[in-house]
């Protein structure tokens, strides 16, 4: 006991020398981030047991590899890269499929969880404003899981490419058809731009709604989710027999976003031609959708200002 | 500068009032402890201090306004709101590393330090922790943080005694040095008497005694009374009366130590029986009120 009560002064001495450290709003921001990965682990676990079961099942479809090659050299270039480039896109949307969900949930728990669990208390004893961590939260679904998205689809593609040549080499055939029809650069830098323009900035509002509806239930997010703009859709209907308001949902979670920042496939030989960002940028809905989304992530700020253990 | 000042405190939930105008002090280097009753408003006032909730009336923190100013307020303010308000998810490791990436003035390797006197290792989740090795968790991650105020709100609510000793120990020991602030609130007020050096009473909203450990002692004696003297101790007006083993004990407010000695065996009370005798009479002196009123 003794020689510890020796010890505190001198480090006590020692982090009055440190204390004029300060933490940049970055490092706070980077370190919140952090967490959120630690406390959801399902943002990379998800798609990692999706991508991994996918090509489980593509790894046993390889039977039948080099009989469809030969039924695919039959067929005209065209037919032939779409045929070729059909598993690679479905893989690229089961994976977008599943982080959306994935996103979907986790904004939804994302400020209702540390109420629930009381480690609000914790986490506001720390030197993080409100606003830093929601922001921390919503940036896990505009830009970590886009982000993720992409790695694990272009690494999952990859390995099917490679397993695709081994087989084919592996029975005597060439993968030189297979490695210029399935052109993965371009199926990359597409599915990049789609994440970036529909799932970070199309959804943006979608996102920041749950968020908004996390900070504020108490319980049954999902519900609280769902059902009020389902009743808003039904109001209007049977008050003024119009849906502009489904219309108005309809076209932000469907046709929307794909409508604006592709044209209609048609041009199959170079994909790149079919993206339009100068369209997607130019449409009003885009930036409405963003200011809508600021207002919400806004609100939730200052709404967990108030909140406290439920 | 005081450490805390309000006037005027005022926070009310619907019809119930947990604030009724509190003015309040705290000068620097003190350990306050803040008793009361159940529902008394203790922790919604820690939790005005703390700006954790929004409040009526003046309140200053180290010189800031805890509401608007939370975060930059918890660079010189730590707090134990309640035991288990880690993140179950989260190890040992994580909450170091989180602590450490967010805060100015954690010392890690002062936490590291106070975590090698205990069995918790480095690599556990929270949730595979004991009730008491998660108070020893964060107490030491509170520790390491050179702060000028430490609030705790029942710190060692549900911990059996050892640990309850321990921390108070640590806490006066390798914490507090009379430059730091402590406030704290407890139903297990046995265990800080010795600890504190002032002493709040708060009951239904106000605070209802202030005073400093030395004038507590001074002020307040407990005196076991010969039989044959009670009705002359009575005479000096006990603000209570108890009887143990068939012996009165009366405690006196306000009487000198001198007059009292013939009376009987003379002692400092614990805070619990003043507590007791303060609430316990306001208590019935409301009730008193209410009958009186009635009648009218």
């Amino acid at each position: 006991m003794n020689s510890h009560s020796n010890a505190v002064p001198e480090s006590r001495l020692e982090s009055q020398i440190m204390a004029p450290s300060v933490v940049s709003a970055s490092r706070r921001m980077y370190w919140s981030v952090r967490r959120e990965l630690w406390e959801s682990r399902s943002i990379y676990i998800a798609p990692l047991a999706v991508a991994a079961l996918f090509l489980f099942g593509f790894l046993i479809s390889t039977v039948h590899l080099p009989a469809r090659m030969r039924a695919a050299l039959a067929l005209n270039p065209a037919q032939q890269h779409e045929f070729i480039e059909r598993p690679y896109i479905f893989a690229a949307f089961l994976i977008m499929g599943t982080t959306f969900i994935v996103a979907v949930f986790y904004c939804l728990d994302a400020l209702q969880g540390e109420r629930r669990d009381r480690s609000i208390l914790f986490w506001k004893s720390l030197p993080v404003s409100d606003f830093t961590t929601v922001l921390s939260k919503a940036s896990i679904p505009l830009v970590i899981i886009p982000l993720l998205t992409f790695a694990i689809t272009v690494v999952m593609q990859l390995i099917m490419l490679l397993l695709s040549t081994a087989v084919l080499l592996g029975s005597g055939m060439s993968g030189s058809t297979l490695w210029a029809q399935s052109s993965l650069f371009q199926i990359s830098l597409m599915l990049l731009y789609h994440l970036v323009a529909v799932h970070a900035l199309w959804y943006a509002p979608i996102y920041g709604w749950l968020l908004l509806v996390s900070a504020w239930a108490r319980r049954a997010a999902f519900l609280w989710a769902v059902l009020p703009p389902l009743a808003i859709g039904v109001v209007e209907k049977i008050a003024f027999n119009t849906s502009h308001f489904g219309n108005l949902l309809k076209y932000r979670f469907g046709g929307g976003a794909a409508g604006v920042c592709f044209t209609a496939r048609g041009l199959p030989m170079d994909p790149l031609m079919q993206l339009t960002p100068l369209k997607f940028l130019a449409t009003p809905g885009l930036w409405i959708g963003l200011a809508v989304a600021a207002a919400f992530i806004f609100a939730a700020a200052r709404l967990r200002r108030y909140q406290g253990p439920i | 500068m005081a450490c805390i000042e309000a006037r005027g405190l005022r926070k009310a939930f619907g019809t119930t009032i947990a604030l009724d105008g509190v003015n309040l002090r705290v000068e620097e280097g003190r350990i306050l402890g803040l008793i009361g009753p159940n529902g008394a408003g203790k922790t919604t006032a820690l939790n005005a201090i703390l700006g954790l909730t929004p409040y009526h009336g003046e309140l200053r923190v180290l010189g800031r306004d805890p509401w608007t100013e939370r975060d930059q307020l918890m660079r010189d303010v730590c707090f134990i709101a309640d035991i288990a308000v880690l993140p179950r998810w989260a190890r040992v490791s994580q909450l170091l590393d989180y602590v450490a990436g967010v805060h100015p003035r954690f010392d890690r390797g002062k936490a590291e330090g106070f975590l090698a006197k205990t069995i918790i290792q480095r690599g556990s989740k929270v949730r595979e922790l004991s009730k008491g090795m998660v108070a020893q968790l964060h107490l030491a991650l509170v520790m390491a943080i050179d702060a000028k105020l430490l609030v705790l709100d029942e710190p060692t609510l549900g911990l059996d005694i050892l640990y309850r000793k321990q921390f108070y120990d640590s806490l006066l020991n390798d914490y507090f040095d009379r430059s730091r602030t402590i406030v704290v609130t407890t139903h297990q007020v046995e265990e800080v008497q010795h600890v504190l050096t002032d002493l709040m009473f708060i009951n239904q909203g106000k605070i209802v005694l202030d005073c400093g450990m030395e004038e507590f002692e001074s002020r307040y004696l407990e005196v076991t009374v010969h039989p044959e003297q009670v009705a002359a101790a009575r005479a000096f007006k006990p603000i209570q009366e108890r009887q143990v083993f068939g012996r009165s004990i009366l405690l006196f407010d306000h009487v000198e130590r001198q007059q009292l000695t013939a009376l009987g065996e003379v002692r400092t009370p614990s805070i619990a029986d003043v507590f007791v005798a303060v609430i316990g009479n306001q208590a019935g002196a409301a009730r008193a009120i209410l009958k009186e009123r009635r009648y009218e």
